[in-house]
């Protein structure tokens, strides 16, 4: 089963290679990775979907948490939480037709061109990985020139907040 | 008063107690032995390659229970020293490994002797890290021993850039530290100490089962009051040796592939499991679908990644194994509490004694040839079971572990995770050091010998006597026994030909040497060499060739499927062990 788990980490040189060789060490799966400071620059948020059987997702929690510059882990997957990934995708957008048509995806899709020139739009678009998967089989996979994503970024819902 | 980087070294050294540094210098790392050239207090060990001075480090450690310290160079210092990392990582032995590195200005640059040490240590270290200021050196240096001595210990590196150990600054070394990010748990949770104790006074065919952790987490007296309150059988691993007295009537022996029948069936039948610092590994456990089947299983570990992770578990503790302990002393204790099954109980001790009389260890005796138990059951009644014995990789140390019956911790000092071969001498050098009054034997194959040999330069150096019993039987016996059993006897590679006049080799590093061919002459010859209290001396014992360790679970085996010597000697192993190692 997917989980996404939220890591507070030191914000150190090597704490990242820390978590990507554990991983590649145990043989644990790491499908998307996203980290960056949080508001107290000393402190790394990094959001981490990885699967497994419950055993394995039990032994990588604690695993993470035995890595010494973790400070505090949550798997969001166990509670209601929220989750986004940002897409910055470049499609080909020739003649009159095709460029409307792509700008009506966009505002479908909730998206922003954020770039333009005579043959292409830049598109900025946010959501969960189904809605991006879902926007690019929508303008045509053959229509999309680069694709970059950030990987998902992850917070519960309600009060409760991942803290030191 | 401000200080240099390399005398911040030696000053928090000294500030940890340490007495002894094991070490081999080298350009990037100079500073500090000029810092270690102007003191006293420490002692410096040259090794003569750095694997050594891991190894000598760790026995050091596993004999004191202090930690121990390692001082190499830049590059190949720190590439050499990474078995030594890695088998103190594997035991979970508290070790701080200093190594020099080149200035910070050239790091990335492949300078000379330079390697990234940090990224190579990092998956068999506990933690590591590279100092870029010298005004974070002294917290770091405390640090690295506070991580490498609390929770489950092991080896933490601290690399330091050339530059890092000229400059200069204040010196202020705290004394206490806390982390935010590190704090483990010691206290076990009192709900599950209530609900281990319930589980462990219904047992009927309890076993405890108790491992390394008893030891580093000096639990042995705990281990052994609680057993005996209990009066049920207790199996060590073989890491746990010596954490429950082996000559006492409730030990059952060793466990594991190598282990006595009695114990293995217990774990097999047993419907209570009282697991103590350890971790159920594949060489304890065999096949673990086979693996207890009517256990319902306690688990105490100062690891919480220790647990669930072979073996789903009723009762998970976590905390150190001593306070666990303590507190489930305590518990009976109050309420007056003792095991409720007495005629089931009673009926598990006959079943135990029916194993028993099996007789597991018994092996043919010889006239005329070494029987390399014979060795191991004469080496015990010379020292009276009262040395530390060391130990390198194969038969050797399996009969060792066999036959050498530890009542006491710290005695019995092997590589039981990484099986690091090369082990055994530099380790045995280390607890000389931490123990001088107590006789030490480094029991020794003569494959393994011939990886650290170097070291009896230092042991001269240094004047570390200790007797290296060396099971010479010409092949790497081990590797023999799994091609006997499960290559056909295709003894690819594993015969040792062309090998040196031990006696000569001993005698040329100023040791004293012996051979010994007879049976008769065993007792006389360890006789002998024990009476030299100052002297190392090697004794080759030329063994039975072709000799095996018994009994054995094959891979992939149940705990009730063990091979006993002679009946099952041929027997082959399942055909889904063979994947296994």
């Amino acid at each position: 089963m997917r989980h996404i788990i939220s890591i507070l980490l030191e914000n150190e040189s090597g704490a990242l290679s820390r978590v990507a060789n554990l991983f590649s060490a145990r043989g644990y799966n790491i499908e998307t990775l996203c980290v960056a400071p949080t508001e107290d620059p000393s402190l790394s948020r990094m959001t981490l979907v990885t699967n497994g059987t419950p055993e394995i997702i039990e032994q990588i929690v604690k695993q993470l948490n035995k890595l010494i510059e973790v400070v505090k882990l949550v798997d969001l997957t166990e509670g209601v939480h929220i989750e986004r990934e940002l897409m910055l995708v470049k499609i080909r957008a020739v003649g009159e037709l095709q460029r409307a048509e792509v700008m009506r995806l966009v505002d479908i899709f909730r998206g922003r061109i954020i770039d333009v020139t005579e043959v292409t739009y830049t598109v900025e678009i946010t959501g969960t990985s189904e809605k991006l998967d879902g926007f690019m089989d929508a303008v045509g996979r053959d229509e999309l020139l680069e694709v970059t994503r950030t990987g998902i970024t992850g917070i519960a819902r309600g009060v409760k907040a991942l803290r030191t | 008063m401000e200080l240099t980087g390399a005398e911040i070294v030696i000053r928090a050294l000294k500030e940890e107690g340490v007495d002894y540094v094991f070490g081999y210098p080298g350009g990037a790392i100079l500073h500090v032995y000029d810092a270690i050239h102007a003191q006293n207090d420490i002692q410096h060990v040259l090794v003569r390659h750095e694997q050594a001075a891991t190894h000598a480090a760790d026995g050091y450690a596993r004999a004191s229970g202090k930690p121990g310290v390692v001082l190499v160079t830049s590059g190949p210092g720190v590439t050499n020293a990474v078995t030594g990392i890695a088998t103190a990582f594997m035991d979970s032995i508290p070790m701080v490994i200093l190594s020099g590195q080149v200035p910070t200005k050239l790091i990335g640059n492949d300078a000379f002797q330079e390697v990234d040490s940090v990224g190579i240590t990092r998956p068999c270290v506990k933690h590591n890290f590279l100092v870029k200021d010298v005004k974070e050196l002294a917290t770091t240096l405390k640090k690295a021993f506070y991580i490498a001595t609390t929770g489950r210990p092991g080896p933490v590196l601290v690399d330091l850039p050339k530059d890092i150990t000229a400059a200069k600054t204040v010196f202020d070394y705290p004394h206490n530290i806390k982390m935010r990010s590190y704090s483990p748990t010691l206290k076990g949770h009192t709900g599950q100490i209530r609900k281990a104790v319930k589980l462990i006074l219904k047992a009927e065919r309890p076993i405890v089962y108790v491992g390394g952790g008893a030891i580093l987490g000096e639990a042995s007296k705990e281990v052994t009051e609680l057993t005996r309150m209990l009066g049920y059988p207790v199996t060590n691993t073989l890491m746990g040796l010596g954490a429950y007295p082996a000559t006492d009537p409730q030990f059952v022996g060793m466990l594991g592939m190598h282990g006595t029948y009695e114990a293995n069936m217990c774990m097999h039948d047993c419907d209570v499991m009282i697991a103590i610092g350890a971790r159920f590994d594949d060489r304890v456990t065999g096949n673990l679908e086979k693996f207890a089947p009517y256990a319902r299983i306690v688990h105490i570990d100062i690891d919480p990644s220790s647990i669930a992770k072979n073996v789903q578990v009723e009762v998970p503790i976590v905390g150190s194994v001593a306070n666990v302990l303590r507190a489930m002393i305590s518990l009976i204790r109050e309420e007056g509490s003792q095991p409720v099954k007495k005629e089931a109980l009673a009926r598990w001790w006959r079943q135990i004694d029916k194993w028993r009389a099996i007789d597991s260890l018994s092996y043919e005796h010889s006239d005329t040839i070494i029987k390399p138990q014979y060795v191991m059951q004469q080496l015990y009644t010379v020292t009276e079971g009262n040395a530390i014995v060391t130990s390198d990789v194969g038969q050797h140390q399996m009969w060792a572990a066999q036959y050498y019956h530890f009542d006491l911790p710290r005695r019995w000092i092997n590589s039981g995770g990484l099986g690091t071969m090369g082990f055994g001498l530099p380790a045995a050098m280390g607890c000389k050091l931490a123990c001088p009054d107590l006789d030490v034997a480094c029991v020794t194959g003569e494959g393994s010998i011939q990886m650290m040999l170097q070291e009896l330069s230092t042991m001269l150096q240094y004047n570390t006597p200790v007797k290296i019993v060396n099971l010479n039987n010409g092949y790497l016996g081990m590797v023999r026994q799994w091609q006997e059993f499960f290559y056909e006897k295709r003894y690819a590679m594993s015969y040792m030909d062309a090998l040196p006049d031990f006696v000569k080799l001993a005698e040329a590093y100023g040791h004293v040497g012996m051979k010994i061919e007879h049976p008769g002459d065993v007792e006389a010859s360890l006789r002998e060499a024990f009476a030299m209290k100052d002297r190392t001396v090697f004794l080759d014992f030329i063994t039975d060739p072709e000799e095996n360790v018994f009994p054995m679970i094959p891979a992939g085996g149940a705990h009730n499927e063990m091979l006993l010597a002679g009946r099952d000697a041929m027997r082959s192993t399942h055909e889904e062990g063979m994947v296994l190692v």
